[in-house]
């Protein structure tokens, strides 16, 4: 049967199936070598002691034992990035929203308040990480020159940020708002994308422009919207550079992150086993995060035209 | 419209345009900030500003920056870094070319299906890969090397596989038809007519490279021991825990190791937003 579905394949339909692979190959390699191999590595290591300076010793689920029960930072860690996650996210796929909104009324020098906008987002690593350590310094830093006046009105003292176990990981928050240029330039060629006529019918209907927002916009925008967050939750889940220079562990721990920990372990005790212990219960968490994700989808996520 | 009505909205595009402005002076006002530290003495970077006028410093110090130079090896880490960003936007883009031209032009019928698997991988956290990762770079001895930073581009990223195809089957099928017509192979027309057409993918593409490589912090922090091996971003951490009380040249550091990103950012702009924007749609 199959030898004769393989004769009837024409000479370009058999070149192209060879080219199809040949052309892949660069990823399937690269995904053989640093995906789906180092998972299954990542996985077997995670049951082993091992310092990369002696051979790994078995030592079976003794490491995710010691995660559960002997180990309480990585609770607070898990804590750390949860809370994170859970105010940078949405508030950064809201503002981003609502910044693209804004600029969609028709205004006047698009291109430059766009760019103006994103620029932010365009910093990152260890220059924005320097940079925002510098403007939360309690004493000389940006936020509390221009918070000073109002706080003397009400004669409160000046707010410690990193250097305040409750104020640390807000700060990390307002940080990342900074950044909502990438998602609005997203949200903005999204918006760009809504059939006019849809607008139209509303107004026939008698809508006003909160309820076209409503009823119009928002259904539209949903496929965004879920992109939006999964990414977002993706990434914000593995902070590392702007926790590593910033604030390092943080006063009680308050900002020490999944990933912080991970690599301390990693590379600052050699707990090879311990720490893809850790990497697999973040890739767990965050595949479970995702699946979810996907299925609550199906009640909030409009397509228009269906799948495709 | 009646004049109520006209004046709602002028009142309405007012407290657009405020809102803009607003938004707009609090999204510059810590690059103000940092070029403003950047240019102080030693001494007025670090006293608290009482009066407004005090944001523009008293005397300014553009000799902070050469001062850099003097305090940390800024033109070594400036090489290194750019040796990783060069390799890894070449291999970045020439790779996912390969692969998007198979997504695109090769007709399988799993194709599809393969494409959605690459798009998964997506989703795939860095971090779990990692320590397998590096104990696969130290074995081959290449820890210390700026190797681990280069090589993994020249595999592919499914981001920039996805960004290729998207645009690849925007491109005129006539093309490719007729030159598979005149007996021309995959390679001849990805070489000959495809990439030629695609000028502005492989831009943007090639942005996103050289961003995720030149403010690449973790992959630099893993594999990189020697001081004469450093990136800026290595240099510019490492300055950090040594500058004591003077900020002014840390800013000076940091305003040099954005430049270039800002640079290409300006340079590129139209590239750049159209690739981002091509990340929310679906294909």
């Amino acid at each position: 049967m199959m030898a004769g579905r393989r004769r009837r394949l024409s000479p370009l339909a058999r070149e192209d199936r060879r080219d199809f692979w040949l052309f892949l190959s660069p990823w399937v390699l690269g995904f053989l070598c640093f995906g789906a191999g180092p998972i299954v590595a990542s996985l077997v290591l995670s049951f082993t002691d091992y310092s990369i300076f002696r051979p790994p010793q078995w030592v079976g689920l003794a490491n995710y034992r010691e995660m559960l029960a002997a180990d309480p930072l990585i609770a607070k860690a898990l804590w750390n990035t949860l809370f994170y996650t859970a105010f940078a996210v949405p508030l950064g796929t809201v503002c981003a929203l609502l910044l693209a909104v804004v600029l969609n009324q028709k205004v006047r020098g698009l291109s430059v308040w766009r760019t103006v906008f994103y620029l932010p987002a365009v910093v990152s690593g260890v220059a924005m990480a320097v940079l925002w350590r510098w403007i939360f310094n309690p004493e000389i830093g940006l936020a509390n020159t221009l918070l000073r006046p109002f706080l003397r009105l009400f004669d409160l003292p000046d707010p410690k940020w990193l250097l305040d176990p409750v104020l640390a990981k807000p700060a990390y928050v307002l940080m990342s708002v900074w950044g909502v240029g990438g998602g609005m330039i997203i949200f903005l060629a999204a918006l760009q994308g809504i059939p006019k006529h849809l607008y139209e019918a509303a107004e026939i209907d008698g809508a006003g422009a909160l309820s076209k927002f409503r009823h119009v916009t928002l259904p539209m925008l949903t496929p965004v919207i879920f992109f939006s967050l999964t990414m977002g939750f993706i990434g914000s889940f593995q902070i590392f550079t702007q926790a590593y220079v910033m604030s390092g562990r943080g006063v009680d721990n308050s900002t020490l992150f999944y990933v912080l920990y991970l690599f301390e372990q990693a590379f600052r005790y050699f707990r090879m086993g311990y720490a893809a212990a850790m990497a697999w219960v973040l890739f767990a968490i965050v595949l479970v995060v995702t699946v979810v994700q996907f299925r609550l989808a199906k009640r909030w996520v409009f397509y228009a035209g269906g799948e495709g | 419209m009646n004049t109520v009505g006209k004046r709602r909205s002028m009142l309405g595009r007012a407290v657009v345009y405020a809102l803009l402005v607003v938004l707009a002076c609090a999204m510059l006002l810590p690059f103000a900030w940092l070029v403003r530290s950047s240019l102080c003495d030693d001494r007025a970077v670090v006293l608290p500003l009482e009066r407004l006028r005090d944001f523009v410093p008293p005397t300014l110090h553009p000799e902070n920056y050469p001062a850099v130079f003097t305090a940390i090896r800024f033109f070594r880490y400036l090489l290194n870094t750019v040796v990783v960003t060069g390799g890894v936007v070449v291999g970045m883009v020439v790779s996912s070319s390969l692969c998007a031209y198979a997504f695109a032009f090769c007709r399988v019928r799993y194709s599809r299906i393969v494409f959605y698997g690459v798009l998964a991988t997506m989703m795939l956290p860095g971090v779990v890969t990692l320590i397998p990762v590096f104990i696969l770079f130290r074995e081959l001895g290449w820890v210390d090397t700026l190797k681990p930073l280069i090589v993994p581009a020249f595999f592919g990223s499914p981001f920039a596989i996805f960004l290729f195809r998207q645009f690849f089957l925007g491109l005129p099928r006539e093309l490719i038809e007729a030159a598979r017509i005149d007996g021309a192979t995959n390679l001849q027309i990805y070489w000959r007519i495809v990439m030629p057409l695609s000028r502005p993918v492989m831009i943007a593409v090639g942005i996103f490279a050289f961003m995720g490589a030149w403010n690449d912090f973790m992959g630099p922090l893993i594999f990189l021991n020697s001081e004469s091996n450093w990136t800026l971003q290595l240099g510019l951490s490492s300055f950090m825990g040594q500058v004591a009380n003077q900020w002014n040249l840390l800013m000076a550091a940091t305003v040099m190791v954005l430049v270039p990103v800002l640079v290409v950012f300006f340079a590129l702009q139209r590239y750049f937003i159209r690739g981002i924007a091509l990340t929310g749609l679906k294909g």
